[in-house]
């Protein structure tokens, strides 16, 4: 099994550190995993992407340009990778502020809003968990204990306590993706 | 002992292998996309565990110097950079070579000429393998292609330095600094306390002074010495080539690549072989010393070679001496900070190769 994925929005968002949990989640799985982020000046401020392998033999390639999963999170993402899609892939997209919806018949796009629920729950900052738990729901590469060891690993101690409020994100994201 | 498993950037992992080869200083100056390494040092504070010196310089060429005095002490130093930064550097490289010391170099390659990009390139190939700065000398190059050989280079780094009195260079690039991959860790290894005989740590009773100098103004002692050199370089082209080869047992065309082209070569073997195309993978470990002999030899199975690199074709020189035009040699690459895909690589293996 092999599950290539890039992650795209703006900096800021969550972007790298959800594929960081994603990677940590795969060492847990006992998977090989790569983790290459975009970097420079496109982390300050601009886009930001990274691309996260995740697979069961060793990995080859950590740049590449096609990908089963693509998970997007504002327009200028979209616009860049919606082709980048390999045919029979998935495309998961945050509707927040996209005027130009995914418009692809070979693929399987779903759409899971957020940025919307995060405010909801008054927990802005775990829109990228609620992502994760949408893209879990539809591609369950990983599992959800595993998930919560990942997040253990790539937290910091002393944001522990705010482990079962992400949790409760991913769980979240899981109920509210929808295909489109 | 077990090795510890960590997921780690390969600049992060260069830092925390410094810390456990039981390296005695680390002289750096930032530049991206390295700068990681200085950080995670910093952070990490080793001088309150293991002692060693970790040192934000107030130039690249102090730090090379720096380097140079460490060196001359007998102690492991090292010194970490990207492209415009070890080209500052290279007065002191050719120092440290001529002076005969051991040390530690790692370039994380990024575009040029000039300032370039901060994107990943292979473009320095030339100034890691034929020189850099002036003067008849060699580095020991060592190409990781993952994040795990950035951390286990650093202690052979080390190894073959003092081994060989010989500065080593590990040729990374901005892709393998940054990305994350899991990484196996040695255990802590103790800070050696053993002191080379040709050190300079004073004058004891017991034998004359030790002199570290790159200078002689006889013609004919430094004639000696260049042979000297000569002879070195020899034993380590003899000794030390290392590489791995993917499928190369039937192949009949052969791409030769390292660092992360290697990693996106192995890609394009099975895309290529899928398609029913017997292509192999010729990885240098070593880019100097270059497996030379390898290649010579595979030169009589397979029907042509392409070099794959980051670069507008360096190693290619080095594939085409090998290959002693035996079969056609190519170059294929991508410049400019842009890594090469996997399917383009099968593109112009079939358009400059399969139709010579």
């Amino acid at each position: 099994m092999t599950e290539e994925i890039i992650i795209a929005g703006f900096g800021g968002q969550g972007v790298l550190s959800m594929g960081k949990i994603m990677a940590y989640s795969g060492v847990m799985e006992d998977m090989e995993v790569s983790w290459m982020p975009s970097y420079g000046p496109e982390m300050r401020g601009g886009t930001a992407n990274v691309i996260v392998i995740l697979s069961t033999e060793r990995i080859s390639s950590p740049i590449i340009r096609s990908f089963d999963t693509a998970i997007i999170l504002n327009q200028q993402s979209l616009d860049k990778f919606e082709g980048s899609v390999k045919p029979g892939g998935i495309l998961i997209y945050d509707g927040n502020g996209i005027t130009r919806h995914p418009e692809r018949s070979d693929i399987t796009v779903y759409r899971v809003d957020a940025t919307e629920e995060a405010v909801r729950m008054k927990s802005p900052k775990t829109f990228n968990m609620i992502v994760l738990g949408g893209f879990l729901k539809v591609k369950p590469v990983i599992r959800l204990g595993n998930v919560i060891k990942g997040l253990k690993k790539s937290l910091p101690e002393r944001y522990h306590n705010l482990i079962p409020m992400n949790e409760k994100a991913l769980e979240r994201g899981m109920e509210i993706i929808r295909e489109k | 002992m077990e090795r510890e498993l960590r997921l780690m950037k390969g600049n992060e992992a260069v830092a925390e292998a410094a810390i456990r080869a039981g390296a005695d200083g680390y002289f750096g100056y930032p530049i991206t996309p390295q700068s990681e390494i200085l950080e995670y040092l910093m952070e990490a504070r080793p001088y309150q565990t293991t002692g060693m010196v970790v040192l934000q310089a107030e130039s690249e060429i102090a730090a090379i110097n720096m380097v140079y005095g460490g060196a001359a002490c007998g102690k492991r130093v090292m010194t970490t950079s990207s492209s415009p930064g070890i080209s500052l550097k290279q007065e002191g490289i050719t120092y440290i070579a001529g002076a005969e010391l051991p040390c530690l170099i790692v370039n994380v390659v990024r575009g040029g000429p000039g300032l370039g990009t901060i994107q990943p390139a292979q473009s320095d190939y030339f100034q890691a393998v034929k020189g850099g700065g002036h003067g008849d000398y060699h580095l020991i190059v060592l190409a990781p292609a993952s994040v795990q050989e950035m951390a286990d280079f650093v202690g052979l780094g080390f190894d073959l330095a003092f081994r060989y009195r010989n500065p080593v260079m590990i040729l990374s690039d901005g892709a393998i600094g940054q990305m994350m991959e899991k990484v196996y860790l040695s255990p802590q290894k103790e800070r050696s306390k053993e002191v080379p005989e040709w050190a300079t740590t004073g004058k004891p009773p017991t034998r004359e002074r030790n002199i570290i100098t790159s200078l002689d103004l006889d013609p004919r002692a430094q004639e000696v010495f260049n042979q000297k050199l000569i002879a070195k370089y020899d034993e380590i082209r003899e000794k030390e080539v290392r590489y791995e080869e993917f499928q190369c047992q039937d192949a009949e065309y052969l791409l030769v690549a390292y660092g992360t082209s290697a990693r996106v070569c192995q890609k394009s073997v099975q895309l290529a072989r899928a398609e029913g195309l017997r292509v192999g993978l010729l990885r240098p470990i070593t880019l100097f010393p270059f497996p030379t002999v390898r290649i010579r030899e595979l030169a009589d199975q397979v029907k042509g070679m392409m070099s794959v690199e980051m670069s507008a074709g360096q190693m290619v020189e080095d594939v085409m001496l090998a290959a002693n035009g035996k079969v056609p040699v190519v170059h294929f690459g991508r410049m400019g900070g842009i890594v090469t895909t996997p399917d383009e690589v099968v593109e112009n293996l079939k358009s400059k190769i399969l139709r010579v």
